[in-house]
């Protein structure tokens, strides 16, 4: 398996769906391409980075003004 | 084991669909209940699509007004996070369109570009990279970082990594094809890891 073969195959391996045969040369070829096992770990912490610090995150008071607002405008609609 | 509880036949409805219901019905709390589990959702989206605070405000309020407008729209096919996730996406899209009136803007906008096909920077980062700054200091690096991408690829990591949405959710919401998605997310995971790397790499701290 070539490196450009493995990226194709990236996201269908980080979802998990990748067939036993795939799997095990994906994972030959991480074990002998330092570079792609690189890219896998640190594109791993990229995604958890994001998932772990919510970075649009709505204060309290605000978010029950916009609840309160768009329930108001519901009741209008009515 | 045994069951005390009555057996009472129930089908596979998501719980969802039957608050959709008594909404139809009149129920406005049966609505807010809805509003309360996904106003969040919907504000993180629509900020990470157009970058804007205010209007992503403006497009929570506007997506569940539009969304209890067109109640009986709901088929009940996909699910309500998805059908709304739809909305929000149009009206960010919108949005964005406005405020810059002189360019088009669309999920196909910038997507062309070969930016983050291919890995250049394989510098390891160290276990927990965060650790090396405040919340504040890497909220910013995040936020800048995300901010570069262009829409299209920003909207799918966003959905599918950040709000965890599967593949066939995004593709629905986007009104993209499955294989489409899982194009723009690889790319776009790796122009973030890409960009990310210059500030998490290992021994090195915030670049000047």
């Amino acid at each position: 398996m070539t490196c450009t073969e493995f990226l194709a195959k990236m996201t269908d391996f980080f979802d998990g769906h990748v067939e036993p045969t795939l799997l095990s040369e994906i994972k030959t070829h991480l074990g002998e391409c330092h570079h792609c096992e690189v890219v896998v770990s640190t594109t791993r912490q990229t995604i958890e980075i994001y998932r772990d610090n919510q970075v649009y995150e709505l204060p309290t008071d605000v978010r029950e003004r916009t609840i309160s607002s768009i329930m108001a405008r519901c009741k209008k609609d009515c | 084991m045994t069951a005390t509880a009555p057996q009472i036949e129930e089908q596979e409805i998501h719980p969802d669909v039957a608050l959709v219901e008594l909404a139809r019905a009149g129920d406005q709390a049966a609505f807010e209940k809805l509003v309360r589990q996904y106003d969040r959702q919907i504000f993180r989206t629509a900020q990470h699509i157009t970058q804007n605070r205010e209007d992503a405000e403006d497009i929570t309020q506007d997506v569940f007004l539009k969304a209890y407008r067109k109640l009986d729209q709901f088929q009940g096919n996909s699910k309500f996070s998805t059908w709304l996730t739809r909305i929000a996406v149009n009206e960010s899209l919108m949005r964005l369109r406005k405020r810059k009136t002189s360019r088009t803007v669309s999920m196909d906008q910038d997507v062309q570009t070969e930016e983050g096909s291919i890995p250049r920077d394989f510098a390891d980062w160290s276990p927990n990279p965060e650790q090396n700054f405040t919340q504040s200091e890497l909220s910013e690096i995040l936020k800048k970082t995300i901010a570069g991408l262009a829409p299209g690829f920003r909207t799918v990591f966003t959905l599918r990594d950040i709000e965890n949405l599967s593949t066939e959710e995004t593709a629905e919401a986007l009104g993209l094809s499955v294989p489409a998605v899982k194009s723009r997310l690889l790319r776009a995971r790796l122009q973030l890891r890409e960009r990310l790397s210059r500030y998490l790499k290992k021994n090195e701290g915030l670049t000047s």
